[in-house]
């Protein structure tokens, strides 16, 4: 097996084995990086010296025997994360030419463990979209059909893992930007729980939703990435003072005949209803009989609540990000216009021109919903809906151990699809949103895929803490299923442009 | 638009016609070395942006953590001001744009403030007063602009940018500028006393918005208000609301009505200016910050501040009267500053004997040298054991009052403790009846003239006798003596 096609986990045991160097694999990585760049446009920066150094300490580590257990992996993370001497871009004309002068904790985390950093990826401004189709820096195209959108938030980051260029890579997940890019492109994206993975470091789009989590094609890397990732860290506040898990523990247990006996799974009324692709709820359902067979059960529940999860997103996700977006006003970093009429005129034509149009109208919808008059009903309702949705789970699961449906309601879309109408657009992370809303952890693995060939994924979700049970509940369909271990056709293949 | 000049017809119509009504929102920065948000430094006087970290000049991706020394200073003065010291409250985001506020908001308290209620009494002349406070906030400072020195630019500094402040708004409970800025300077004394604020006005470590109006005397209705912004001494707040109290009562006599509006002291000129009207008021959008969860206050820690806690101004006041016989305003004096009180206290207590004395002293002598020296109490050179070791002489009457001053000068300047002084200068008081009773007969015999006077009648004769007698001792004579062997003597 080439090197590209090989897990984290395999990668790090090889490495660990000395069968082959960090240099190695990351100058290979690099190439096939390169090669794929006109394709699928996955990455913004793409550090070949920082890297191959970063390998070679790597090697040096193996070497001496003090290495991480990540030590000599290749990753990307994805362009909202400040990565310290590299350009940080978040996919905006604003930040187009801004270096980061410090290490998100994910970041220096996943460094710690030893992994090389080869570039950042590409990614909706903002982390705002569904599709990759509002970064600064052009769209990314799906590994599996290049006319189609990989989804978004963190496109860059799933298609440069379903494309095979890099084992794994990080995204964040505001609505569903790790889950329903993971889903579209065929890969796992993990969502942990809020407070796991601090968020210092991580540019806000807004601050009680974001989640940094891991993409990898199964969810034993997830588990892998997830043990680096995780921790508290006392630069930010929100970040929670728990006891260092092993997120593998589950995973690394024997399996029996039935690995899942006596596992409870839910299936929200409200995830199987109309609006659902039929090609998807077939797939659901052929997945859910796989379950079945590893000993789960399943039960119907409701989550009633659950339906206003999206204009309940639409109001606090702009309101926060109207305010987090504020920094961005061309004093002290970031674009400014290059001539402007006074301090007035200098902050809106640097935010005119830095902002694309979907951040823009973000900004003007949570100005509006925090507007004085307008704040009651807008926002202090939305918080409290927020807290029936946290109700619901937490009834569903004192009947369930993990709930199961779609991440998505349809698969890849064609670009330009949806970008004309923001409401179809939103609709997308339908499935996702409540995720964030209550801050539970989730996972998207693939389960199939369409006639047409595109990848479907089925969304597991837990409740708080629940990662090393999710993990094991997706390691143990994987295990009896190859859906993961599909390919696309490969986009780096040719020679490499120079 | 700016009002000027003194009207003469002012003075007599402002107390029978009008009330006038005033309330106070006080920012005292917090004493923690580290900012609010940040661990960057609070020293004052570092060039620009020396003190401004990655989360003070907002870089993205940056998150704020709580300082707890901010809270902690908080707690003291919500239980030295007898108010409600929340449970949780919430840290809110004030949104506005403006180049020395980096991150487009200030992080804020809106809805639940940290302290809530309570009250800040204090003395006027010898009447108590008392002010209630509606609640008291945390929130972090923001930077400073620098227009002078960059031509066409505007220069930012950040160090000043997430400072601990504590907003203390008072309920509209004064009645004159008198009493506002003896509100102040009580506020002022209290946060001191409880060690949360250096009160440094010149660095505008304490400074104040007055909230102004006037309404007829025996109207129900407040006024319309004025804000006037940024008073950072105490001169300035008494002189911008008597500006403005008139100001306000000429609009009205004119026929005219007060705009709710900011307006600004301007001291060169003596006047408010309009700064912004209410119309002009931006919507701040205020919302609970998402990065910070409540703050939670619980009871064991309200009970170890409140164990911490020093006893208070008024607490001291109370018993200085009731205890040390004082008078109001002598307590005030005392009470005015911690060290001061300190001083006083020790002073007391080595002294075991009259606790007047030493206030007098204090108050008196002491104060007097420290003016003089320009040190501050804590450093004055003559410590209270050593004032209360010259009290003693005076209690003893060894010393006469004014030997007793020399004495303190000759200790303040390093000449050693008052018994060595006296005993070195040869400078104990004449008191042996006998001895005294010579030195009067030999006055009285050198001076038949001024006898004569005193047996015709005249006061002032008498008094003359007396500094005679002193003199004849060199003042060492102790005056009452002198004076009872003088009345025996001419038959008084």
């Amino acid at each position: 097996m080439a090197a590209h096609e090989d897990t984290i986990a395999g990668l790090a045991a090889a490495l660990a084995a000395r069968k082959l160097s960090s240099v190695e694999v990351t100058t290979a990585t690099l190439d096939r990086i390169e090669r794929a760049q006109q394709s699928l446009n996955a990455f913004v920066t793409i550090d070949r010296d920082g890297a191959l150094a970063q390998a070679k300490a790597a090697d040096a580590a193996r070497a001496r025997g003090d290495a991480g257990a990540l030590a000599g992996v290749p990753i990307a993370h994805k362009d909202v994360l400040m990565t310290a001497g590299l350009t940080t871009t978040c996919g905006s004309r604003m930040l187009a030419k801004f270096v980061a002068p410090y290490d998100a904790f994910v970041v220096e985390r996943l460094r710690r463990a030893g992994t090389v950093l080869v570039g950042k990826t590409n990614m909706d401004e903002f982390a705002m979209g569904s599709s990759n189709e509002t970064s600064y820096f052009g769209t990314v195209k799906n590994p599996w059909n290049t006319a189609m959108v990989p989804g978004g938030s963190s496109g860059g980051s799933a298609a440069a893992v379903a494309a095979r260029l890099v084992p794994g890579s990080t995204g964040t997940d505001t609505g569903g930007s790790i889950r329903q890019p993971a889903a579209l492109t065929g890969i796992c994206g993990l969502k942990p729980t809020y407070g796991v993975c601090s968020r210092y470091g991580l540019i806000a789009f807004a601050s009680s939703l974001d989640t940094p989590g891991p993409f990898a094609r199964t969810a034993e890397d997830c588990a892998l990435m997830l043990n680096a990732m995780a921790g508290h860290d006392p630069r930010d506040s929100t970040s929670l003072d728990r006891p260092a898990e092993d997120y593998t523990r589950e995973i690394a247990k024997p399996a029996s005949g039935k690995p899942l006996a006596g596992l409870r799974i839910g299936l929200p009324r409200e995830y199987f209803g109309d609006g659902l692709d039929a090609e998807v709820a077939a797939a659901i359902d052929a997945a859910l009989a796989t379950f079945r067979a590893l000993g789960a059960t399943t039960v119907d529940i409701e989550l009633p609540a659950v339906k206003l999860s999206v204009p309940v997103y639409y109001v606090i996700a702009p309101a926060e990000a109207s305010s987090n977006l504020s920094r961005f006003d061309g004093v002290r970093y970031g674009h400014r216009a290059a001539q402007y009429d006074g301090l007035a005129d200098m902050y809106r034509r640097s935010r005119a021109e830095g902002f694309g149009a979907e951040v823009k109208r973000r900004i003007l919808v949570g100005t509006y919903v925090l507007s004085h008059g307008y704040y009651d009903a807008y926002y202090l309702k939305a918080q409290k809906v927020r807290r029936l949705i946290a109700d619901d789970f937490r009834r569903a699961f004192a009947q369930c151990d993990v709930m199961m449906g779609a991440t998505t309601p349809g698969v890849a879309f064609p670009f330009g699809a949806k970008s004309a109408d923001p409401v179809a657009m939103y609709l997308n992370d339908i499935f996702t949103i409540a995720g964030n809303l209550t801050g539970t952890p989730a996972i998207s693995i693939p389960c199939g895929f369409t006639r047409a060939g595109l990848p479907i994924g089925l969304q597991i979700q837990g409740d708080y803490f629940s990662e090393a049970r999710i993990l094991d509940v997706a390691h143990r369909f994987q295990q009896a299923s190859d859906w993961h271990a599909r390919a696309p056709r490969d986009c780096a293949a040719s020679e490499p442009r120079r | 638009m700016a009002v000027r000049g003194r009207s003469p017809r002012f003075e007599g119509i402002m107390t029978a016609k009008w009330e006038v009504v005033i309330g106070l929102e006080t920012h005292a920065q917090l004493s923690t070395a580290s900012k609010i948000f940040s661990g960057a430094s609070t020293a004052f006087g570092a060039p620009p942006n020396a003190h401004a970290s990655a989360v003070d000049i907002a870089l993205p991706g940056v998150l704020p953590v709580l300082n707890r020394g901010a809270v902690e200073r908080a707690i003291r003065f919500g239980l030295a001001v007898g108010g409600h010291v929340q449970p949780r409250s919430v840290f809110a985001r004030k949104n506005y744009f403006y180049p020395d506020l980096p991150k487009g908001y200030q992080i804020s308290q809106y809805e639940i403030p940290v302290v809530q209620g309570g009250r800040v009494e204090f003395v006027v002349g010898d009447a108590q007063k008392s002010v209630r406070l509606t609640r008291a906030h945390l929130e972090e400072d923001a930077g400073k602009s620098l227009h002078e020195d960059f031509s066409g630019m505007t220069g930012v500094d950040l160090n000043r940018a997430g400072t601990p402040l504590l907003e203390i708004v008072s309920e509209p409970d004064m009645r004159s500028a008198e009493e506002a800025v003896a509100y102040a300077k009580a506020l002022h004394a209290l946060v001191r006393w409880i060690d949360i604020c250096d009160g440094n006005m010149q660095e505008g470590s304490f400074r104040c918005d007055a909230n102004v109006s006037v309404r007829r005397a025996g109207d129900e209705a407040l006024g319309t208000r004025c804000e006037i912004k940024n008073l950072n001494s105490f001169r300035f707040i008494e002189k911008a609301i008597q500006f403005e109290v008139r100001r306000q009562v000429e609009l009205i006599d004119d026929g005219g009505t007060v705009v709710q509006e900011t307006r600004l002291y301007d001291p060169d000129r003596d006047e408010t200016r309009s700064m912004r009207s209410k119309e002009d008021a931006q919507d701040y959008r205020y919302f609970p910050d998402p990065d910070l969860p409540p703050l939670a206050i619980d009871s064991a820690w309200v009970a170890r501040v409140q164990a911490w806690l020093p006893e208070l101004p008024q607490a001291m006041r109370a018993r200085m009267v009731e205890r040390h016989g004082l008078l109001p305003h002598e307590a005030a004096i005392l009470t005015a500053e911690r060290d001061v009180a300190t001083y006083y206290e020790r002073t007391v207590a080595a002294l075991g004997g009259s606790a007047r004395l030493a206030a007098h002293w204090v108050i008196g002598e002491l104060s007097a040298a420290l003016n003089r020296s320009g040190v501050p109490v804590a450093s004055a050179k003559v410590g209270p054991e050593a004032l209360a070791g010259l009290l003693k002489r005076v209690e003893d009457k060894t010393l006469s009052g004014k030997l007793a001053s020399t004495v303190f000068d000759a200790m303040w300047n390093g000449e050693g403790d008052a018994d060595t002084i006296i005993a070195a200068r040869g400078l104990k008081q004449i008191s042996d009846t006998g001895a005294l009773e010579k030195i009067v007969d030999d006055v009285l015999a050198a001076h038949p003239a001024i006898v004569a006077e005193v047996k015709a009648g005249k006061e002032k004769a008498f008094n003359a006798l007396v500094g005679k007698a002193m003199a004849a001792t060199k003042g060492k004579a102790n005056p009452g003596e002198v004076n009872a062997i003088l009345k025996r003597r001419l038959g008084g």
